[in-house]
């Protein structure tokens, strides 16, 4: 367990990369021969690579992460993954955000994190989604998580010009929102999603007006979210699992331009936000988890790579003991999954408990379902 | 509202459901003229549209002019609003919704708008000619990079999500089908349209490369032989997985909110009769969806099924603005309603994935309830539109406004959500009390607001 010197709880910040991100593309063999002899269109030359040791490399798209791993900030979680991985987007993403690859779950690892940390929902806010639709992640029943998609605009009724009309809206509109018994489980999500809305949108109106920075973001989605989430964050509204999403990595094909450009605006988001916290003394409590769904294909098909697995994840954060952890794939055609794949080296599940039980004081034991060995990525 | 009960009649609200699953709603005086019709004629009206009376692409085009996704939405969403062929559109949507195709891959504006014009083309013919089309479109071939699936190089991005999403189901396969079935379709590309500049919008082309086909044998589901993409969905329409698949599909869209695609492999349907009354029906045709689609709507199964579906934001929107009458003229300014689908959670030409939207309760978050209410609150407004204010005219030509229960009713109805909670008829009438001193329309006007506030009326 680590303590935090500011005396502030703990909080998580999620930053999933949707499509299953080209970890063999981001964190490079560059050494490797294989590497290049079976990449011959998307793998980077030895000349452009940022060189962590004489076999491993950053994407040099990724220059502004690797400027945070130098400064000791960043664990790079290696060869990610489960037993069968599975190759399809939206299973192995289920598996992600439920933490169950052996059947159909419904409940988030998250959303379970969140039980155990708010109970009774004293606060609408204590998880926050931002971007459309809420992730697996963070659902399950009984769990009030706020989804916001623009924080600038957040609230009920807003066009209701006259404000005495508007006040006896509201009114009515909570009133037809109470949970009632006996309405069914949709009803009364909606009734329980209806009430939250309206505890959450007073709380965080008053964000926008009252954050300053002199960090600005770049204009992409993953920067305005995370540019979101350091809003909230710094307004002390106590809020402790952010989730944000950065789409676009599932490069079948034409990934080269592709790829560089996600690696841009993930990690130039990742290092202004952190930039941001610190401005505001408001970084130590932060933890980031960078995730995947899977890693891709190990050999390129002439234009991207398919389906994969053995991926790669990111914990970033200023108590973060940086390096690398587990241990990089087998690049031995005679290790490989499938004949075809990095074999993972170490269990999601392993991540999830470590960041669970060490960053976040939560007994992980149910929510993965077993004890998993955990890694030691924190400065106690 | 009381009218008096014609023996032939059919029920209103009845028409009222139907018309909100086979298409995107009526209004209540629409739904007054219809009653006239038995049920089963109104199905089939709806099932076999006038095609020399649907709206016309080139007619739209010269009102909304350009190429930019949101306007061809805006057209897409007038025709969802105004044409005759409700059940046409909904169908079009809904094939939208299982073969998602996103355009932040493609790009490519006028194949995205030709792959819509499919659906809405033989969106209602026998399932072998949709996967045929489908997998002849360009847009499509180029989502799932069959354009790089060749002979000796396969790209298995189709050949699983043929499998997987758009017809069988995750566990009716093996993962050698899917290396066979990818193989199968190799060859199976697209002429590259010229460069857009300085030439313009073209569209591609499908191609067969022979050159490029792998012609060796291959083993799908059983059968052996050298298969071609065609022989393929020969063998997956055929297959009773396919059947089971696409009605569990259409169940899900038209009757009640199943559990998300991925599950269906382990979660048996709700309704396990009525969707084998469909899957009969599929395999008995050899796929024919508009004769599915006949045996749904008339089922009891069906017309038992109110309110039990989450609108999906599109729906949402199209139901208001129907209700509210402001969109009738083709105009440039419906492109402002593309933005708003979207962030309810439904970014049209763009699902989030290839598994498309996840569709019940998933709907709806804090963010998304937010965005539709307040939709729904600021397209009302003032009142002003010719919905609103025709409808405010036959509250007052009716007995409605006469006390406040009376008035909420009416409301409820107009709204389409005739069927709420008495804790939501409660707050409306003790509402409508308390309004009491303003003057007619302002009274219609603000419970209107608030009807489309309701929990209730996120519900189809």
């Amino acid at each position: 367990m680590v303590t935090i010197t500011n005396g502030k709880p703990p909080v998580l910040v999620i930053v999933q990369l949707t499509g299953g991100n080209d970890f063999m593309n981001t964190i490079i063999p560059y050494t490797s021969g294989l590497y290049h002899d079976v990449r011959p269109v998307v793998g980077v030359s030895e000349d452009r690579v940022l060189p962590i040791n004489d076999e491993l490399a950053f994407h040099p798209c990724a220059a502004p992460l690797k400027e945070m791993f130098d400064a000791g900030d960043v664990a790079i979680i290696q060869g990610i993954g489960y037993e069968k991985s599975n190759r399809s987007h939206f299973r192995a993403m289920d598996i992600m955000h439920t933490a169950e690859p052996n059947s159909i779950a419904t409940e988030g690892w998250l959303a379970q994190a969140l039980r155990e940390i708010d109970p009774d929902t004293k606060n609408v806010l204590t998880g926050i989604s931002f971007g459309r639709g809420l992730p697996r992640a963070m659902a399950a029943p009984g769990v009030s998580v706020t989804s916001v998609g623009d924080l600038d605009s957040y609230g009920l009724l807003t066009g209701v010009e006259i404000e005495e009309h508007r006040a006896r809206e509201l009114d009515i509109f909570k009133r037809m929102y109470t949970p009632a018994i006996g309405s069914g489980p949709v009803m009364s999500y909606l009734h329980q999603t209806g009430g939250d809305v309206m505890t959450g949108a007073d709380l965080l109106k008053k964000v926008p007006a009252n954050y300053r920075s002199t960090v600005e973001y770049a204009d992409n989605p993953i920067a305005k979210s995370l540019r979101d989430v350091a809003r909230v964050h710094t307004s002390g509204l106590g809020t402790r699992i952010f989730y944000t999403q950065h789409a676009g990595y599932d490069h079948h094909a034409i990934e080269v331009p592709n790829h560089e450009r996600l690696l841009t605006e993930l990690s130039g988001a990742l290092k202004d936000f952190m930039a941001d916290l610190r401005e505001h003394d408001a970084a130590e409590e932060v933890m980031i988890y960078v995730f995947t769904e899977f890693g891709r294909r190990i050999a390129d098909n002439g234009s991207g790579t398919d389906h994969g697995s053995g991926g790669g994840a990111f914990i970033i954060g200023e108590r973060v003991v940086g390096g690398l952890y587990s241990e990089y794939p087998s690049l031995d055609p005679a290790d490989w999954a499938n004949g075809e794949d990095l074999a993972h080296t170490i269990d999601f599940r392993s991540i999830y408990a470590t960041l669970l039980e060490q960053w976040m004081s939560i007994d992980s034991t149910e929510i993965v379902r077993g004890k998993y060995e955990q890694i030691n990525p924190f400065a106690a | 509202m009381t009218t008096v009960a014609h023996p032939t009649e059919t029920d209103i609200d009845l028409l009222g459901h139907l018309y909100r699953r086979a298409g995107f709603g009526a209004t209540r005086e629409q739904l007054e003229s219809y009653t006239e019709r038995s049920y089963e004629d109104t199905v089939e009206a709806l099932l076999n549209p006038d095609p020399n009376r649907d709206i016309r692409d080139d007619v739209l085009e010269r009102y909304i002019h350009g190429e930019g996704p949101p306007i061809f939405i805006a057209g897409w969403l007038y025709r969802m609003i105004n044409s005759e062929a409700q059940l046409q559109e909904k169908m079009t949507l809904f094939w939208h919704h299982v073969f998602a195709t996103g355009l932040v891959k493609n790009e490519h504006v006028l194949s995205a708008k030709n792959q819509i014009r499919m659906f809405r083309r033989n969106g209602m013919g026998d399932m072998t000619t949709i996967l045929n089309d489908l997998s002849r479109d360009p847009a499509m071939l180029f989502w799932l990079d069959n354009n790089e699936n060749r002979n000796g190089e396969p790209n298995e991005n189709y050949g699983r999500e043929l499998l997987e999403l758009f017809s069988l189901g995750v566990g009716n396969y093996s993962e050698q089908d899917i290396k066979d079935a990818s193989r199968a379709f190799t060859g199976w590309t697209f002429e590259q349209p010229p460069p857009l500049y300085p030439h313009g919008f073209y569209p591609a082309k499908f191609v067969f490369r022979e050159d490029d086909h792998d012609d060796g044998e291959k083993t799908f589901l059983g059968v052996t032989g050298n298969l071609n993409g065609g022989d393929i969905i020969d063998i997956i329409v055929k297959s009773p997985a396919s059947a089971r698949f696409i009605c569990r599909h259409l169940y899900n869209f038209f009757v009640a909110d199943e559990p998300q695609v991925p599950s269906w492999n382990d979660v048996p349907p709700l309704d396990p009769e009525g969707i084998a009354m469909m899957e009969a029906k599929f395999i008995e045709t050899g796929g024919d969806i508009r004769s599915v689609l006949r045996v749904m709507f008339n089922s009891d199964f069906f017309k038992a099924a109110r309110y039990k579906k989450v609108k999906s934001p599109t729906e949402f929107i199209v139901g208001v603005l129907k209700m509210v009458g402001s969109q009738t003229e083709m105009a440039p300014g419906m492109t402002k309603y593309a933005g708003a689908i979207d962030v309810m959670g439904q970014k049209l030409l763009d699902p989030p994935t290839v598994e498309g939207w996840h569709t019940g309760g998933e709907w709806i978050d804090g963010g998304n309830l937010t965005e539709r209410v307040n939709f729904a609150v600021d397209e009302i407004g003032e009142g002003l539109a010719p919905g609103i204010q025709s409808l405010i005219q036959r509250m007052k030509d009716s007995e409605a406004l006469g006390s406040a229960e009376s008035l909420v009713n009416a409301v409820l109805a107009e709204s389409g959500s005739g069927e709420v909670s008495d804790q939501t008829r409660e707050a409306l009438i003790d509402f409508a009390n308390d309004a009491e001193g303003e003057d007619e329309a302002t009274r219609v006007i603000r419970l209107l607001r608030l009807a489309v506030a309701t929990p209730e009326y996120q519900f189809a």
